[in-house]
């Protein structure tokens, strides 16, 4: 039985909107939902893959995780213990890292690679010794596939290439030997040719140490790859969750399925004209009255419009937010 | 006649370490109303090849050899003077960044129309009205044309840059990853607006992307760069089903086939591509390539025709075609 490392109820994230000074005084401030209402859990050693385009609040969904952006409801709950407005956080900052999206800008350009992987050893007082430290920082230079760790050590940022980069910033998140890791589209910047061999050191790192991702990407074909589990966000709210084969091969919800069909393969030739929403994906500020997909579904009902769909499970472990499979609705 | 033609385009950058090779002939002809797709690594030339079209290269770039000859002119022999009546009339291109291409503090219509106005001696509001008409073709609202870029959502902003590279109907359009920042379903919805527009005004398109999934989709032909050079040309039938290059072969192998019942996490390729100041003797991608011989290391593969419109920059396909007949 798989055990529940991570469990988000509800969480949400609202920024206020002021604008102007009339406004800040006297009017009522615009609120963006950047996440709105969104319920998972991640079993110790599973990777979950949260799916949506940009804007749809899959990054501040990982960042509130990790406190890191201010929740606004909601609770986190992190081996049983909640994480939520908790004050002393560093405990929780030990077992759960961060990977960003961008190497060329989340490595400080000044320092030697060996000071930006070592720093967390510093900052939480991990290591007395300077071999001890060096020793931290080769094994995670290695697990992160830049061997011979020796070489990188005395290395900065520019000297490395993207994929290089990539994984010394890996190294950084691994050094304190996480057991939960948010992954924020750890891999869009790079080429294909280097994006499969640093995906693969990752799932190196589940096999090997039991570490859990959340693994947030736009592309559904690398969600489907590595993960247990895929979320699929559209405006805050998680549309379809399920195995990674339900979703995939059993979309239910029509935005998935939108997505799915509209997905490039390499070598198919269109036959048939493109299926494509029209439009584009609103505001996460403008309020949406029902499912907030309604104005884009192409198979849109009256309910949609009015009354927001609730989370149906529509097979075990396969929840869909859609009025298409609430009963009584048709 | 062909509407354009490249051969053997040599582009060089001077840098302090060196010359850097990063279009070292390059040669590919294209056809009235034809899609080209340019693909590879990051670093392989493709952008300086476009770049090198239209004559826009940093002061550090210059074409060392070759031609570029866009029904007939050559443009590598013309000075900047000369060079700058065709730019936008004949040959325009809409660069990578969508987001930063637009100046800020100007309307997005008056970017077009300024164009307009240089090109084709209309005057201001003619000038405004052929803007207007162009962000009708491209699908959006006429009276956004005097809206500031920050009014604009990503999608748009790309479909306005398609506007301006279209202002003075170009034969020849260059998209520099065209949908790289932007979201499936948009991206999506430009391709579709790339494709439309080209067979509506039998434009002659070239496509730059290091995507492979998405040329399929739009393109006639392909061009696999390595390295500054072209590794592999053909039809994408050829490309996508009869790879000859082991490069090809081994870059179709790491996206993945999410119509496949079995996930398999592809392989990648092992290795970095090569500095291009001092590139390894022979084929350039020896160094990476799994069925390289000892000839691949000390000389440089021809471009042979191995089909129709195929073409292959390797020894294998020498060798391997007596093997197999």
């Amino acid at each position: 039985m798989a055990e529940k490392m991570l469990e988000v109820k509800d969480l949400k994230v609202y920024y206020e909107i002021k604008k102007g000074l009339a406004q800040t005084f006297f009017g009522k401030p615009q609120v963006l939902r950047a996440v709105d209402g969104v319920s998972f859990h991640i079993d110790r050693g599973e990777i979950l893959s949260l799916v949506g385009e940009s804007g749809s609040g899959k990054t501040t969904t990982g960042k509130a995780i990790l406190q890191l952006a201010p929740a606004s409801g909601g609770s986190i709950l992190f081996d049983g213990e909640e994480i939520a407005g908790k004050k002393d956080l560093s405990e929780f900052r030990k077992k759960a890292q961060m990977i960003y999206q961008d190497p060329y800008q989340s490595l400080n350009p000044r320092q030697y690679i060996s000071d930006i992987v070592g720093e967390p050893l510093d900052v939480n007082g991990l290591v007395t010794t300077q071999e001890e430290r060096n020793e931290r920082i080769r094994e995670a230079l290695e697990s992160a596939g830049l061997t011979p760790a020796d070489d990188y050590l005395y290395r900065r940022p520019f000297e490395l290439s993207g994929g290089q980069r990539q994984r010394a910033a890996i190294a950084g998140s691994l050094i304190m030997k996480p057991e939960f890791v948010v992954a924020d589209e750890p891999v869009s910047m790079l080429d294909a040719s280097i994006r499969t061999g640093i995906v693969k050191m990752m799932l190196e790192q589940r096999d090997k140490k039991g570490v859990a991702y959340l693994f947030i990407t736009h592309d559904l074909s690398l969600a489907w790859l590595i993960s247990d589990r895929i979320a699929i966000m559209y405006l805050g709210k998680i549309m379809e969750i399920g195995t990674a084969h339900e979703i995939i091969k059993n979309p239910k919800h029509p935005y998935t399925q939108a997505l799915l069909d509209i997905m490039p393969v390499p070598g198919k030739v269109l036959t048939e004209k493109r299926r494509i929403l029209e439009g584009e994906t609103p505001n996460a500020g403008t309020e949406v009255r029902g499912c907030k997909f309604c104005g884009r579904c192409p198979v849109a009902m009256e309910i949609c419009g009015q009354v927001e769909p609730e989370n149906k499970e529509v097979s075990p472990g396969h929840f869909v937010m859609c009025h298409k499979y609430t009963a009584g609705a048709e | 006649m062909s509407l354009l033609e490249v051969k053997d385009l040599k582009t060089y950058f001077t840098t302090s370490k060196g010359k850097t090779k990063a279009v070292d002939g390059v040669s590919f002809s294209l056809d009235y109303g034809q899609c080209l797709g340019l693909v590879g690594e990051s670093g392989c030339g493709k952008t300086t090849t476009a770049l090198s079209i239209c004559q826009l290269l940093p002061k550090e770039g210059k074409v060392e050899d070759g031609q570029i000859l866009l029904e007939g002119v050559d443009y590598a022999s013309m000075t900047e003077t000369e060079i700058m009546k065709h730019r936008w009339a004949d040959v325009s291109i809409i660069f990578q960044g969508a987001m930063n291409a637009f100046n800020p503090v100007k309307k997005v219509g008056w970017q077009i129309a300024e164009a307009c106005m240089h090109h084709q001696n209309l005057t201001k509001e003619q000038a405004w009205e052929r803007a207007g008409d162009l962000f009708e073709m491209v699908g959006i609202a006429r009276e956004r044309v005097s809206q500031y870029p920050h009014e604009f959502s990503g999608g748009m902003k790309q479909r306005a840059m398609i506007a301006m590279a279209l202002a003075c109907s170009p034969k020849l359009i260059i998209g520099d990853e065209p949908t790289t920042a932007l979201d499936v379903m948009i991206q999506a919805q430009i391709l579709e607006l790339l494709e439309k527009l080209r067979k509506e005004l039998n434009m002659g398109m070239i496509l730059i992307t290091h995507d492979l999934s998405i040329l399929s989709e739009t393109c006639d032909k392909i061009a696999v760069m390595y390295a500054g050079k072209i590794a592999e040309l053909g039809t994408v039938d050829d490309i996508f089903n009869h790879p000859v290059h082991p490069y090809t072969k081994r870059l179709l192998a790491c996206f993945p086939n999410i119509n496949s019942e079995e996930r398999v996490i592809p392989d990648g390729i092992p290795g970095y591509p090569p500095n291009l100041i001092d590139p390894p003797e022979g084929c350039r991608f020896c160094p990476r390539c799994a069925e390289s011989m000892e000839l691949c290391g000390s000389e440089e593969p021809e471009f042979l025709q191995v089909g129709p419109e195929h073409f292959v920059s390797c020894h294998l396909c020498k060798e391997g075609g007596e093997q197999n007949g």
